[in-house]
């Protein structure tokens, strides 16, 4: 018997598939069970303070961890981790803030500014691990980028849940989530890409591309290192009337989703535009497996930017009484999904495919760089927090 | 005959390039890149604002192109509306074949065909033949695959699928732009340029209080699709909204009336708002029935299907009471002005007119040095520790009420003033601050009026009439004289000071500077300079020593504690030169009422575009996550053969086959295939 197959054998990755759900075994449970013990912990401790949009908020990611570690299973240790040190941050605080300067393990290590500190140290280790490993043939440095990696999304997560934290520290009335300015969304965007790209690193079996997508990385850190040094942008501050909206909690997340998503699209878009040249092809994966990485990247980036846009409508009806206002942020959103959706259309086009989709993924960076960024210093509007 | 068949291919072609996908491509790219415009040229601006940015001839053509309201423009909805047309002919064309698609099981698919798929293979089952058919639908079914089973010559064809909600994804999809676009201009500025144009109304333009509005200034109260502002001070009502139309309003009529209790601002220590609501009292026209609520950003309230929002605020018409220091030659003590904001006053028979802009009871500003002089934090207080660390550098102060007015010449020049009520506090010393430009985008000058002991202006205005008040200067030259009791020494210092005097009044510093340019040698610039800002000084201080006479107060000896109130009053006075108003408000007492600009809204295309959200967020996800297969099993006498197509090729593909291969192989006992 022979499988008549035409196509060249591809790195198998592990089947996780349709049937997955006939595949949950002993540790699946024991790991929605601990999600449901926190979530129960967590509403004993502070269900009396929720309003119905909480609750909602609360309830849906009961289910959406439970989904992100079946599916995904280094997310579990992952998430134990995060929510140790999280907690361990919360307790030497003991509510008081000055405990940030005294106590060791608060200084050097899980203090918001600390672990994002942490967090950037770790990412540009990760890209030089990539890149060594790359040069040096030695997947043991490759390895050693993948940990560096998970280490870094560790504690930028930590980061932004102890930051969270804090700002209740600094009034009840001020605490929110970090994601209102310029300066937590972009470590949040640092960890949402991370965490993508390890997902796919993973997914396709292959370190190579972590040499493309983790400079991108690096680049928001160096600006997140730049920001907070000169604008002094890692204070709490306090949210404004029009963020003070439940919206803001899915809005953010959703977006960054989006734009994590077309980062590492654009990224492999240069390695497919290496490879189909001939340059290093021998040493990336196939054209083929980039496209396809390419394109989920993609489709997850379009899928929840979508998303991501129609939760600013709603919320820009409710703050400003209009869904849409041809905002220049706005403007830029639909100037970035159309770009997007044109990707989407050309891949089903003839004649379009391979090289030129590769460069409109390249190009597409820019344009949402420009919609993440180039809007809030060059353009004005309603959307403007977090100014430059 | 031939002529239609043409025309009808004409036809064709069209319709095929209108809903072919490198159409849809362009017209994406070509809705991209107007909408880049858009946001390049700040929209809605007022026409001079271009004029000045582009110059005649630019603002000229880029108003022929509409480029200032780019969303609003005919080319930009010729766009939108190609998009429709675009995807609407092609969800029509693709309706019927991917409805049969969808429905069919191609159960009819011969084996030739399937031999042909690039996914197959060939198994041998070892299953009795009459229990292979039930073995194999089982799997399927449990696979989560839809089958039918087809008897034939020659064996039995399971022609299975699953993901057929893929291509429901598209119809969603596709459907949900056409709705969102339809919506849009249900809401946008369509209906209201229709009404104008079909109902002859015509924007009102000018001052017109809202009793004096013509019917073709005011809508329909039955218009089902405006966006409009409502102005409502506190304790008054109002039952219109005023849509900004072009350079002037139309009066858009409601069915209640908004009555404004009280509005809140609350700020957090930052200076920063966090909290603005208006209390107001809804009352319906028809029934009367009233509703108070609270309108908050972030928290609309709806009435008839019309929909508050808090969005802004104003003054109400304060009353401010002010005190009038004098700053023209001519003396004149300081006399009482009031006014609410908002108000005219004329100055007696000067020609000058104050219009009282704005009132802000609280001002929290950033009083410390600029940035660039070492605000920037240390890199260990950005790098360790908590996100809650105060404020580095920064020295955050409420400076208390600010009151804006523009002063108006008798030649119509108007400048605005910015003046704190309270005394602010620099290096040590206390100031009464009053800022001024003549332009509403230009640097604002401070004048800094130093305070006397009792805090009071009172001291530096007297000073300033010495200086500029010509019965009060040749008092105050005699003074000056008084030191010497040489005559001639007298007389040349009678000459000095009144020539200093006279320069300094014509424009401070500036005249003196030139006149030693003008009149003393190069190498002894300097040297003047210095013995006439002396000569200045000492003037400052008999005219200081002056007013504490006539207030009663005991003279001083010059020393180093009063030197700096000398040097302040000295720098006040040039900066008086530029202040170009001839009096300074002084404010006294307010009583606040403030103002709440609400919005009210109806958008009747709202539950379009929401459905249309609805629907792409689906139909996107359907199409991108929903992945069509079909599975073909065919058996035959001794052989199963196994194929299997997908929509689109993927990388995942071959192992997804593979998988079932194997599951096939394993029930119907047929040996492993690898």
């Amino acid at each position: 018997m022979e499988a008549a197959t035409s196509s060249p054998p591809l790195p198998q990755p592990p089947a996780v598939h349709a049937s997955r759900f006939r595949q949950i075994r002993a540790t699946d449970w024991l790991f929605a069970i601990a999600v449901i013990a926190g979530a129960g912990f967590a509403w004993s401790r502070y269900g009396h303070s929720m309003d119905g949009y909480d609750i909602a908020i609360f309830l849906f990611h009961v289910p959406l961890l439970i989904a992100l570690g079946w599916a995904w299973r280094p997310f579990r240790p992952f998430a134990a981790v995060v929510a140790a040190l999280a907690l361990a941050g919360f307790w030497l605080y003991q509510g008081d803030l000055t405990r940030a300067d005294q106590v060791f393990f608060l200084k050097y290590l899980l203090s918001s500014q600390t672990a994002i500190s942490w967090m950037s140290a770790l990412f540009f280790t990760a890209t030089g691990a990539y890149w060594l490993g790359f040069i040096a043939r030695a997947s043991f440095a490759e390895r050693t980028g993948n940990a560096m990696t998970w280490c870094a999304a560790v504690m930028g997560t930590a980061g932004l849940f102890v930051r969270w934290y804090e700002s209740y520290l600094v009034g009840p009335d001020i605490g929110h989530i970090p994601i209102s300015n310029l300066y937590e969304v972009f470590v949040f965007f640092s960890l949402i890409t991370a965490l993508l790209y390890l997902f796919y690193e993973r997914r396709y079996n292959t370190r190579k591309l972590g040499i493309f997508v983790m400079p991108v990385i690096s680049a928001a850190v160096i600006f997140l290192l730049w920001y907070s040094f000169t604008r002094n942008a890692y204070q709490i501050q306090p949210l404004v009337p029009a963020l003070q909206s439940y919206w803001m909690k899915i809005h953010v997340p959703a977006n960054f989703i989006g734009y994590g998503g077309f980062s590492i699209a654009a990224m492999v878009g240069v390695a497919y535009l290496l490879v189909s040249r001939g340059i290093l092809a021998a040493r990336l994966p196939k054209a083929e497996v980039l496209e396809d990485v390419m394109y989920r990247a993609i489709a997850i980036g379009f899928a929840f930017f979508t998303i991501a846009t129609i939760l600013g409508a709603l919320w820009a009806a409710e703050a400003w009484g209009s869904y849409w206002s041809w905002d220049p942020k706005e403007t830029w959103a639909l100037i970035v999904w159309i770009n997007y959706a044109v990707w989407l259309h050309m891949r089903l086009t003839r004649n379009l495919r391979g090289n030129m989709l590769a460069w409109w993924a390249v190009v597409g960076l820019f344009v949402t760089t420009f919609a993440f960024v180039g809007v809030n210093m060059f353009l004005s509007g309603l959307h403007s927090y977090g100014s430059l | 005959m031939r002529q239609s068949a043409k025309r009808a291919s004409f036809l064709d072609d069209l319709i095929e390039l209108l809903s072919s996908m490198r159409f849809a491509i362009s017209l994406l790219t070509l809705l991209a890149i107007a909408s880049i415009i858009g946001t390049v040229i700040e929209q809605n601006l007022p026409p001079n604002a271009y004029l000045n940015q582009f110059g005649q001839f630019w603002e000229q053509v880029f108003s022929r192109l509409s480029l200032y309201t780019v969303y609003n423009a005919g080319w930009f909805v010729a766009i939108l509306a190609f998009l429709v047309l675009s995807t609407t002919l092609c969800v029509i064309r693709q309706f019927t074949p991917m409805l049969r698609d969808i429905r069919s099981f191609r159960e009819q698919a011969r084996e030739a065909s399937l031999r042909g798929f690039s996914h197959r293979a060939s198994l041998a089952p070892a299953l009795p033949p009459e229990e292979q058919c039930a073995a194999a639908s089982a799997y399927l079914k449990r696979a989560g695959f839809r089958f039918r089973v087809n008897e034939r010559e020659g064996g039995t064809l399971i022609a299975a699928k699953q993901g057929g909600l893929g291509r429901v994804g598209y119809f969603l999809a596709h459907g949900a732009i056409v709705l969102i676009c339809l919506g849009g201009l249900l809401d946008g500025n369509l209906p209201l340029s229709m009404q104008i144009s079909l109902s002859g109304k015509k924007p009102v333009s000018g001052n017109m209080s809202i009793g004096d509005i013509p019917p073709s200034g005011r809508l329909a109260a039955g218009n089902w699709s405006f966006r409009g502002n409502i102005y409502i001070p506190e304790g008054q009502a109002a039952n219109n909204a005023i849509l900004n139309v072009d350079d002037g309003v139309l009066l858009q009529p409601l069915p209640f009336r908004v009555e404004l209790k009280r509005f809140n601002i609350e700020y957090y220590e930052t200076g920063m708002p966090k909290r603005y609501a208006s209390d107001v009292v809804v009352t319906d026209n028809e029934t009367g029935e009233a509703f108070e609520r609270t309108l908050e950003v972030n928290k609309p309230f709806e009435h008839r299907g019309i929909t508050l929002y808090q969005a802004g605020y104003d003054d109400g018409g304060s009353v401010l009471r002010f005190t009038a220091h004098g700053m023209t030659s001519a003396a004149h003590p300081p006399f009482p002005i009031s006014g609410e904001v908002g108000a005219q006053i004329p100055l007696g028979k000067t020609g000058h007119s104050i219009e009282i802009t704005g009132f802000r009871p609280f001002n929290v500003e950033d009083v410390s040095p600029p940035p660039g002089s070492g605000t920037n934090s240390q890199p260990e207080t950005a790098m360790l520790g908590s996100g809650a660390r105060a404020a580095n550098g920064k020295n955050l102060r409420n400076l208390g009420p600010l009151y804006t007015y523009r002063l108006r010449d008798p030649a119509g020049q108007a400048r605005e003033y910015n003046n704190y009520m309270q005394p602010v506090q620099i290096s040590g010393h206390w100031y009464q601050i009053s800022g001024v430009r003549s332009t509403p985008a230009g640097e604002i000058s401070w004048l800094r009026i130093p305070l006397d002991e009792d805090n009071s202006v009172n001291t530096w205005f007297a000073i300033h009439q010495s200086f500029f008040d010509p019965a009060r200067q040749a008092e105050l030259v005699k003074r000056f004289t008084s030191s010497t009791a040489d005559k001639d020494e007298k007389a040349s210092l009678k000459t000095i000071a009144d020539h200093l005097l006279g320069l300094f009044a014509q424009g401070g510093m500036a005249p003196i500077n030139k006149f030693i340019e003008t009149s003393v040698p190069k190498d002894k610039h300097e040297e003047a300079g210095e013995a006439f800002i002396q000569v200045l000084q000492r003037l400052i201080w008999d005219a200081w020593m002056m007013a504490r006479e006539s207030a009663g107060k005991a003279a001083m000896e010059p020393d180093e504690t009063n030197a700096p109130f000398v040097r302040d009053a000295f720098f006040a006075l040039t900066a008086s030169q530029r202040y170009g108003a001839p009096l300074y408000l002084k404010l006294d007492s307010f009583e606040q009422r403030q103002a709440t600009i609400l919005q009210a809204t109806r958008s009747p295309g709202k539950p379009l575009v929401y459905l249309g959200s609805l629907l792409l967020t689906l139909g996107v996800f359907a199409m991108l996550y929903i992945r069509e297969r079909r599975l073909f099993v065919l058996l035959k006498q001794g052989e199963a053969l196994v194929a299997m197509s997908s929509g689109r090729k993927s990388v995942g593909l071959e192992e997804i086959f593979a998988r079932h291969r194997e599951g096939l192989a394993a029930v119907l006992g047929a040996p492993h295939t690898t």
